[in-house]
Protein backbone atom coordinates (compact mmCIF):
# COMPACT_ATOMS: atom_id res chain seq x y z
CA UNK A 1 0.00 0.00 0.00
CA UNK A 2 1.43 3.34 -0.98
CA UNK A 3 1.39 6.28 1.41
CA UNK A 4 1.82 8.66 -1.49
CA UNK A 5 -0.88 11.35 -1.67
CA UNK A 6 -1.72 13.31 -4.79
CA UNK A 7 -1.76 16.71 -3.15
CA UNK A 8 -0.82 18.60 -0.01
CA UNK A 9 -4.54 19.21 0.59
CA UNK A 10 -5.23 15.46 0.60
CA UNK A 11 -2.27 14.84 2.91
CA UNK A 12 -3.54 17.44 5.39
CA UNK A 13 -7.13 16.13 5.49
CA UNK A 14 -6.86 15.01 9.13
CA UNK A 15 -5.59 18.37 10.43
CA UNK A 16 -8.12 20.35 12.46
CA UNK A 17 -8.47 23.51 14.53
CA UNK A 18 -6.86 23.34 17.96
CA UNK A 19 -4.30 20.72 16.95
CA UNK A 20 -0.76 20.65 18.25
CA UNK A 21 1.46 20.46 15.18
CA UNK A 22 5.17 19.61 15.23
CA UNK A 23 6.90 21.33 12.32
CA UNK A 24 10.42 20.37 11.27
CA UNK A 25 13.13 22.83 10.28
CA UNK A 26 15.76 25.20 11.54
CA UNK A 27 14.32 28.45 10.25
CA UNK A 28 13.42 27.66 6.64
CA UNK A 29 16.14 25.00 6.37
CA UNK A 30 14.48 21.61 6.43
CA UNK A 31 11.03 23.15 6.92
CA UNK A 32 8.11 21.44 5.10
CA UNK A 33 7.33 24.54 3.05
CA UNK A 34 4.72 22.92 0.77
CA UNK A 35 2.69 21.57 3.69
CA UNK A 36 2.98 24.88 5.57
CA UNK A 37 1.77 26.72 2.46
CA UNK A 38 -1.22 24.38 2.26
CA UNK A 39 -1.94 24.95 5.94
CA UNK A 40 -2.18 28.68 5.20
CA UNK A 41 -4.94 27.81 2.66
CA UNK A 42 -6.80 25.57 5.09
CA UNK A 43 -9.60 26.77 7.34
CA UNK A 44 -8.04 26.01 10.71
CA UNK A 45 -7.28 28.12 13.77
CA UNK A 46 -6.06 27.95 17.36
CA UNK A 47 -3.03 25.86 16.44
CA UNK A 48 -0.18 25.13 18.81
CA UNK A 49 3.01 24.99 16.76
CA UNK A 50 6.10 23.20 18.06
CA UNK A 51 9.08 24.26 15.97
CA UNK A 52 12.54 25.67 16.65
CA UNK A 53 11.47 29.04 15.21
CA UNK A 54 8.25 30.43 13.79
CA UNK A 55 9.71 30.82 10.30
CA UNK A 56 10.90 34.16 9.06
CA UNK A 57 8.85 37.31 8.63
CA UNK A 58 6.07 36.43 6.16
CA UNK A 59 7.77 33.18 5.14
CA UNK A 60 7.11 29.57 6.12
CA UNK A 61 5.43 29.48 9.55
CA UNK A 62 5.75 33.29 9.58
CA UNK A 63 2.92 33.38 7.04
CA UNK A 64 0.70 31.19 9.23
CA UNK A 65 1.53 33.43 12.19
CA UNK A 66 0.49 36.56 10.33
CA UNK A 67 -2.86 34.93 9.50
CA UNK A 68 -3.55 34.61 13.22
CA UNK A 69 -3.91 30.83 13.06
CA UNK A 70 -1.28 30.17 15.72
CA UNK A 71 -2.49 30.32 19.32
CA UNK A 72 0.76 29.18 20.89
CA UNK A 73 4.36 28.65 19.82
CA UNK A 74 6.78 26.29 21.52
CA UNK A 75 10.37 26.72 20.36
CA UNK A 76 13.91 27.81 21.20
CA UNK A 77 14.58 30.88 19.07
CA UNK A 78 11.77 33.21 18.04
CA UNK A 79 14.09 36.19 17.54
CA UNK A 80 14.66 35.38 13.87
CA UNK A 81 11.09 36.49 13.03
CA UNK A 82 10.39 40.00 14.37
CA UNK A 83 6.63 39.52 13.84
CA UNK A 84 6.59 37.01 16.71
CA UNK A 85 7.65 39.71 19.18
CA UNK A 86 4.98 42.10 17.89
CA UNK A 87 2.24 39.45 18.19
CA UNK A 88 3.43 38.50 21.65
CA UNK A 89 3.50 42.14 22.76
CA UNK A 90 -0.05 42.59 21.46
CA UNK A 91 -1.19 39.54 23.46
CA UNK A 92 -2.15 37.68 20.30
CA UNK A 93 0.07 34.66 20.85
CA UNK A 94 1.38 32.58 23.76
CA UNK A 95 4.99 31.48 23.69
CA UNK A 96 6.91 28.79 25.51
CA UNK A 97 10.67 29.11 25.22
CA UNK A 98 12.85 26.03 25.71
CA UNK A 99 16.60 25.56 25.32
CA UNK A 100 17.21 23.99 21.91
CA UNK A 101 18.56 20.74 23.34
CA UNK A 102 15.57 20.51 25.68
CA UNK A 103 13.14 21.10 22.80
CA UNK A 104 14.81 18.30 20.80
CA UNK A 105 15.01 15.88 23.72
CA UNK A 106 11.40 16.50 24.79
CA UNK A 107 10.23 15.55 21.31
CA UNK A 108 12.53 12.52 21.28
CA UNK A 109 11.12 11.47 24.67
CA UNK A 110 7.57 11.98 23.42
CA UNK A 111 8.22 9.73 20.45
CA UNK A 112 9.88 7.12 22.64
CA UNK A 113 6.89 6.81 24.97
CA UNK A 114 8.47 8.58 27.94
CA UNK A 115 6.71 11.06 30.22
CA UNK A 116 9.74 13.30 30.54
CA UNK A 117 13.30 13.38 31.81
CA UNK A 118 15.72 15.31 34.02
CA UNK A 119 18.31 17.66 32.51
CA UNK A 120 21.04 19.97 33.83
CA UNK A 121 20.31 22.49 31.07
CA UNK A 122 18.68 25.63 32.43
CA UNK A 123 19.23 24.87 36.14
CA UNK A 124 19.50 28.15 38.07
CA UNK A 125 18.19 30.27 35.19
CA UNK A 126 14.91 32.03 34.45
CA UNK A 127 13.86 29.10 32.25
CA UNK A 128 13.88 26.75 35.26
CA UNK A 129 11.14 28.72 37.04
CA UNK A 130 8.21 26.53 38.01
CA UNK A 131 10.01 23.31 37.08
CA UNK A 132 10.68 20.50 39.54
CA UNK A 133 14.31 20.38 40.66
CA UNK A 134 15.95 17.19 41.80
CA UNK A 135 19.45 16.22 42.79
CA UNK A 136 20.87 13.06 41.22
CA UNK A 137 24.32 11.92 42.44
CA UNK A 138 24.89 15.37 43.89
CA UNK A 139 24.09 17.24 40.66
CA UNK A 140 20.98 19.45 40.34
CA UNK A 141 18.62 18.68 37.45
CA UNK A 142 15.24 20.02 36.36
CA UNK A 143 12.33 17.96 35.07
CA UNK A 144 11.20 18.51 31.49
CA UNK A 145 7.97 17.02 30.16
CA UNK A 146 7.89 15.09 26.91
CA UNK A 147 6.25 16.73 23.89
CA UNK A 148 3.85 14.98 21.53
CA UNK A 149 1.77 16.33 18.69
CA UNK A 150 -1.52 15.55 16.98
CA UNK A 151 0.26 16.05 13.68
CA UNK A 152 3.88 16.28 12.50
CA UNK A 153 4.86 18.02 9.28
CA UNK A 154 8.22 16.70 8.09
CA UNK A 155 10.70 17.57 5.36
CA UNK A 156 12.94 14.76 4.13
CA UNK A 157 15.01 14.30 0.98
CA UNK A 158 13.68 10.99 -0.34
CA UNK A 159 10.93 8.58 0.67
CA UNK A 160 9.94 5.22 -0.68
CA UNK A 161 6.21 4.59 -1.02
CA UNK A 162 6.23 2.62 2.26
CA UNK A 163 7.44 5.74 4.06
CA UNK A 164 11.12 5.04 4.72
CA UNK A 165 12.95 8.37 4.80
CA UNK A 166 16.43 9.70 4.15
CA UNK A 167 17.45 13.30 4.81
CA UNK A 168 19.74 15.90 3.26
CA UNK A 169 22.60 17.68 5.05
CA UNK A 170 21.55 20.18 7.76
CA UNK A 171 17.94 20.03 6.54
CA UNK A 172 17.63 16.98 8.81
CA UNK A 173 17.63 18.82 12.19
CA UNK A 174 14.37 18.20 14.13
CA UNK A 175 12.62 16.23 11.38
CA UNK A 176 13.52 12.63 12.34
CA UNK A 177 12.54 13.35 15.97
CA UNK A 178 9.20 14.89 15.10
CA UNK A 179 8.43 11.99 12.77
CA UNK A 180 8.29 9.77 15.88
CA UNK A 181 6.19 12.00 18.11
CA UNK A 182 2.78 12.64 16.52
CA UNK A 183 -0.43 10.72 15.80
CA UNK A 184 -0.40 11.72 12.12
CA UNK A 185 2.96 12.12 10.37
CA UNK A 186 2.94 13.86 6.99
CA UNK A 187 6.12 14.13 4.94
CA UNK A 188 7.21 16.10 1.91
CA UNK A 189 10.24 15.04 -0.10
CA UNK A 190 12.19 15.91 -3.23
CA UNK A 191 11.69 12.43 -4.64
CA UNK A 192 9.45 9.41 -4.03
CA UNK A 193 10.96 6.06 -5.01
CA UNK A 194 9.85 2.41 -4.95
CA UNK A 195 10.58 0.14 -1.95
CA UNK A 196 14.02 -1.40 -2.40
CA UNK A 197 15.53 1.71 -3.94
CA UNK A 198 16.69 3.15 -0.61
CA UNK A 199 19.61 1.40 1.05
CA UNK A 200 18.17 -0.07 4.30
CA UNK A 201 21.44 0.82 6.08
CA UNK A 202 20.90 4.47 5.21
CA UNK A 203 17.23 4.82 6.14
CA UNK A 204 16.99 7.31 9.01
CA UNK A 205 13.23 7.20 9.66
CA UNK A 206 11.76 3.68 9.28
CA UNK A 207 8.38 3.61 7.53
CA UNK A 208 6.16 2.66 10.47
CA UNK A 209 6.38 6.24 11.74
CA UNK A 210 5.03 7.75 8.52
CA UNK A 211 1.40 8.15 7.38
CA UNK A 212 1.44 10.27 4.23
CA UNK A 213 3.98 11.46 1.66
CA UNK A 214 3.87 14.15 -1.00
CA UNK A 215 6.37 15.64 -3.40
CA UNK A 216 7.61 19.10 -2.39
CA UNK A 217 6.29 21.95 -4.52
CA UNK A 218 7.85 24.77 -2.49
CA UNK A 219 11.61 24.42 -2.09
CA UNK A 220 14.39 26.46 -0.57
CA UNK A 221 17.02 27.50 -3.12
CA UNK A 222 19.92 29.96 -3.12
CA UNK A 223 17.45 32.52 -4.47
CA UNK A 224 14.97 31.88 -1.64
CA UNK A 225 11.74 29.85 -1.61
CA UNK A 226 10.54 28.94 -5.11
CA UNK A 227 7.68 26.86 -6.56
CA UNK A 228 8.69 23.83 -8.58
CA UNK B 1 42.69 51.02 19.47
CA UNK B 2 40.57 53.88 18.20
CA UNK B 3 41.80 53.31 14.65
CA UNK B 4 40.31 49.80 14.43
CA UNK B 5 36.93 49.17 12.82
CA UNK B 6 34.34 46.97 14.52
CA UNK B 7 35.10 44.26 12.00
CA UNK B 8 38.85 44.44 12.62
CA UNK B 9 38.25 44.15 16.34
CA UNK B 10 36.05 41.08 15.84
CA UNK B 11 38.66 39.42 13.64
CA UNK B 12 41.44 40.22 16.11
CA UNK B 13 39.51 38.49 18.91
CA UNK B 14 38.63 35.51 16.70
CA UNK B 15 42.25 35.07 15.62
CA UNK B 16 43.42 35.14 19.24
CA UNK B 17 40.97 32.54 20.54
CA UNK B 18 41.79 30.27 17.58
CA UNK B 19 45.37 30.06 18.92
CA UNK B 20 44.03 28.56 22.14
CA UNK B 21 42.74 25.46 20.35
CA UNK B 22 45.01 22.46 19.95
CA UNK B 23 43.77 19.40 18.08
CA UNK B 24 42.63 16.75 18.09
CA UNK B 25 39.41 18.19 19.46
CA UNK B 26 35.79 19.06 18.64
CA UNK B 27 34.69 22.67 18.96
CA UNK B 28 31.27 24.28 18.78
CA UNK B 29 31.18 27.84 17.45
CA UNK B 30 28.41 30.22 18.48
CA UNK B 31 26.95 33.11 16.50
CA UNK B 32 28.84 36.40 15.91
CA UNK B 33 32.57 36.65 16.65
CA UNK B 34 32.79 32.86 17.28
CA UNK B 35 31.72 32.17 13.68
CA UNK B 36 34.81 34.07 12.48
CA UNK B 37 37.07 31.66 14.38
CA UNK B 38 36.60 29.13 11.57
CA UNK B 39 38.66 31.41 9.30
CA UNK B 40 41.69 31.03 11.58
CA UNK B 41 41.65 27.25 11.96
CA UNK B 42 44.80 25.79 10.49
CA UNK B 43 44.76 22.44 12.31
CA UNK B 44 42.66 19.86 10.46
CA UNK B 45 42.38 17.73 13.59
CA UNK B 46 40.08 20.40 15.04
CA UNK B 47 36.56 19.36 14.07
CA UNK B 48 33.93 22.08 14.15
CA UNK B 49 30.49 21.15 15.45
CA UNK B 50 27.33 23.08 14.71
CA UNK B 51 24.26 22.32 16.81
CA UNK B 52 21.91 22.22 13.83
CA UNK B 53 23.45 18.88 12.94
CA UNK B 54 26.95 18.78 11.46
CA UNK B 55 30.37 17.75 12.77
CA UNK B 56 32.95 18.89 10.21
CA UNK B 57 32.12 22.50 9.33
CA UNK B 58 34.36 24.33 6.85
CA UNK B 59 34.25 27.55 4.85
CA UNK B 60 32.41 27.49 1.55
CA UNK B 61 33.13 29.27 -1.73
CA UNK B 62 30.34 31.41 -3.15
CA UNK B 63 29.73 29.06 -6.10
CA UNK B 64 29.44 26.01 -3.81
CA UNK B 65 26.80 27.44 -1.47
CA UNK B 66 24.01 24.97 -0.68
CA UNK B 67 20.90 26.51 0.95
CA UNK B 68 20.42 23.33 2.99
CA UNK B 69 23.93 23.39 4.44
CA UNK B 70 24.21 26.08 7.11
CA UNK B 71 25.62 26.74 10.58
CA UNK B 72 23.74 27.71 13.74
CA UNK B 73 23.59 31.31 12.52
CA UNK B 74 21.90 30.01 9.31
CA UNK B 75 24.95 31.13 7.31
CA UNK B 76 26.17 28.91 4.46
CA UNK B 77 29.05 26.58 5.35
CA UNK B 78 30.93 23.71 3.73
CA UNK B 79 31.34 20.07 4.64
CA UNK B 80 34.82 18.90 5.72
CA UNK B 81 36.36 15.59 4.69
CA UNK B 82 35.13 13.10 7.29
CA UNK B 83 32.04 15.14 8.18
CA UNK B 84 28.91 13.63 9.74
CA UNK B 85 25.28 14.77 9.86
CA UNK B 86 22.88 14.00 12.71
CA UNK B 87 19.55 15.12 14.13
CA UNK B 88 19.05 17.82 16.77
CA UNK B 89 18.64 15.40 19.67
CA UNK B 90 21.92 13.61 18.85
CA UNK B 91 23.57 16.97 18.41
CA UNK B 92 22.57 18.04 21.90
CA UNK B 93 23.44 14.62 23.32
CA UNK B 94 26.96 15.41 22.11
CA UNK B 95 26.82 18.80 23.82
CA UNK B 96 25.00 17.97 27.05
CA UNK B 97 26.70 14.61 27.35
CA UNK B 98 30.14 16.21 27.57
CA UNK B 99 31.43 14.96 24.21
CA UNK B 100 32.23 18.39 22.75
CA UNK B 101 35.66 19.59 23.90
CA UNK B 102 35.09 23.32 23.67
CA UNK B 103 32.44 25.91 22.91
CA UNK B 104 33.26 29.42 21.77
CA UNK B 105 30.40 31.77 22.55
CA UNK B 106 29.56 35.43 22.67
CA UNK B 107 28.31 37.16 25.83
CA UNK B 108 26.47 40.34 26.78
CA UNK B 109 27.90 40.33 30.32
CA UNK B 110 30.37 38.30 32.37
CA UNK B 111 30.55 38.53 36.16
CA UNK B 112 33.72 38.39 38.24
CA UNK B 113 33.30 34.65 38.77
CA UNK B 114 33.00 33.93 35.06
CA UNK B 115 29.23 33.44 35.03
CA UNK B 116 27.76 34.82 31.81
CA UNK B 117 24.55 36.36 30.50
CA UNK B 118 24.05 36.01 26.75
CA UNK B 119 20.42 35.26 25.95
CA UNK B 120 18.06 37.91 27.25
CA UNK B 121 17.89 41.63 28.02
CA UNK B 122 15.57 42.88 30.80
CA UNK B 123 12.63 44.96 29.60
CA UNK B 124 12.62 43.25 26.23
CA UNK B 125 10.62 40.15 25.39
CA UNK B 126 12.54 36.98 26.10
CA UNK B 127 12.36 35.50 22.66
CA UNK B 128 15.35 33.31 22.01
CA UNK B 129 17.79 31.05 23.82
CA UNK B 130 18.89 28.57 21.14
CA UNK B 131 21.66 26.22 22.26
CA UNK B 132 23.41 28.59 24.68
CA UNK B 133 22.22 26.97 27.93
CA UNK B 134 23.01 23.45 26.70
CA UNK B 135 26.52 24.46 25.62
CA UNK B 136 27.19 26.08 29.00
CA UNK B 137 26.29 22.96 30.96
CA UNK B 138 27.87 20.49 28.58
CA UNK B 139 30.99 21.71 26.77
CA UNK B 140 34.20 20.67 28.52
CA UNK B 141 35.68 24.17 28.06
CA UNK B 142 33.79 27.37 27.37
CA UNK B 143 35.60 30.33 25.81
CA UNK B 144 33.90 33.71 25.60
CA UNK B 145 34.64 36.18 22.83
CA UNK B 146 33.23 39.70 23.14
CA UNK B 147 34.12 43.35 22.84
CA UNK B 148 35.43 44.66 26.15
CA UNK B 149 32.69 47.27 26.51
CA UNK B 150 29.19 47.72 25.12
CA UNK B 151 28.30 50.29 22.45
CA UNK B 152 27.86 53.06 25.02
CA UNK B 153 31.31 52.32 26.47
CA UNK B 154 30.05 50.67 29.67
CA UNK B 155 31.96 47.60 30.95
CA UNK B 156 30.73 44.10 30.13
CA UNK B 157 32.95 42.47 32.75
CA UNK B 158 30.89 43.28 35.84
CA UNK B 159 30.76 42.47 39.54
CA UNK B 160 27.38 40.87 38.91
CA UNK B 161 25.38 40.27 35.76
CA UNK B 162 22.32 42.52 35.57
CA UNK B 163 20.88 40.47 32.70
CA UNK B 164 19.45 36.95 33.19
CA UNK B 165 22.29 34.41 33.45
CA UNK B 166 22.68 31.58 30.96
CA UNK B 167 23.97 29.03 33.46
CA UNK B 168 25.42 28.90 36.97
CA UNK B 169 28.59 27.39 35.47
CA UNK B 170 31.67 29.61 35.20
CA UNK B 171 33.33 29.83 31.80
CA UNK B 172 37.03 29.01 31.35
CA UNK B 173 38.46 32.00 29.46
CA UNK B 174 37.35 35.39 28.15
CA UNK B 175 38.85 37.07 25.08
CA UNK B 176 38.33 40.76 24.27
CA UNK B 177 40.17 43.27 22.07
CA UNK B 178 41.98 44.49 25.19
CA UNK B 179 42.78 41.40 27.21
CA UNK B 180 42.61 37.68 27.82
CA UNK B 181 41.32 36.46 31.20
CA UNK B 182 41.16 33.00 32.64
CA UNK B 183 38.83 31.88 35.41
CA UNK B 184 40.80 30.32 38.26
CA UNK B 185 39.77 27.19 40.13
CA UNK B 186 38.37 29.32 42.95
CA UNK B 187 36.28 31.24 40.39
CA UNK B 188 38.21 34.47 40.13
CA UNK B 189 39.21 36.32 36.98
CA UNK B 190 42.92 36.44 36.26
CA UNK B 191 44.40 38.67 33.56
CA UNK B 192 46.72 36.47 31.52
CA UNK B 193 47.50 38.69 28.53
CA UNK B 194 47.15 42.22 27.21
CA UNK B 195 46.19 42.38 23.54
CA UNK B 196 48.45 44.36 21.16
CA UNK B 197 48.10 48.10 21.81
CA UNK B 198 46.25 47.68 25.12
CA UNK B 199 47.59 48.98 28.43
CA UNK B 200 46.85 47.75 31.92
CA UNK B 201 45.45 51.20 32.76
CA UNK B 202 42.93 50.94 29.94
CA UNK B 203 41.89 47.43 31.02
CA UNK B 204 41.48 48.58 34.64
CA UNK B 205 39.45 51.59 33.51
CA UNK B 206 37.08 49.57 31.36
CA UNK B 207 36.56 46.59 33.69
CA UNK B 208 34.16 46.72 36.63
CA UNK B 209 34.83 43.14 37.78
CA UNK B 210 37.70 42.52 40.16
CA UNK B 211 40.54 40.59 38.53
CA UNK B 212 43.96 39.31 39.53
CA UNK B 213 46.74 41.03 37.62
Amino acid sequence: MTKRKQSAAEALEGVKSGDTILVGGFGLIGAPLTLIEELTEKDVSGLTIVSNNLGESGKGLGKLLNQGKIKKGIGSYFTSNRDVGDKYQAGEIELELLPQGTLAESIRAGGAGLGGYYTTTGVGTALAEGKEEREIDGVPYIFEKAIRGDVALIRAHKADTLGNLVYYKTARNFNPLMATAAKIVIVEVDEIVEPGELNPEEVVTPHLFVDAIIEAKQVLTKEGVVSV
Amino acid sequence: MTTMTKQEIQHMIAERVAKELKGPMSVNLGIGIPTLVAEYMEDDSIHLHTENGLLGVTDVEEEDIDPNLVNAGKLPVGEAVGAAYFNSSESFAMIRGGHVDAAILGALQVDEHGVIANWAVPGKNIMGVGGAMDLLVGAKKVYITMTHTSKDGSPKLLKECTYPITSTRSVDMIFTELAVFEVTEDKQLRLVELMPGATIEEVRGKTEAAFIE
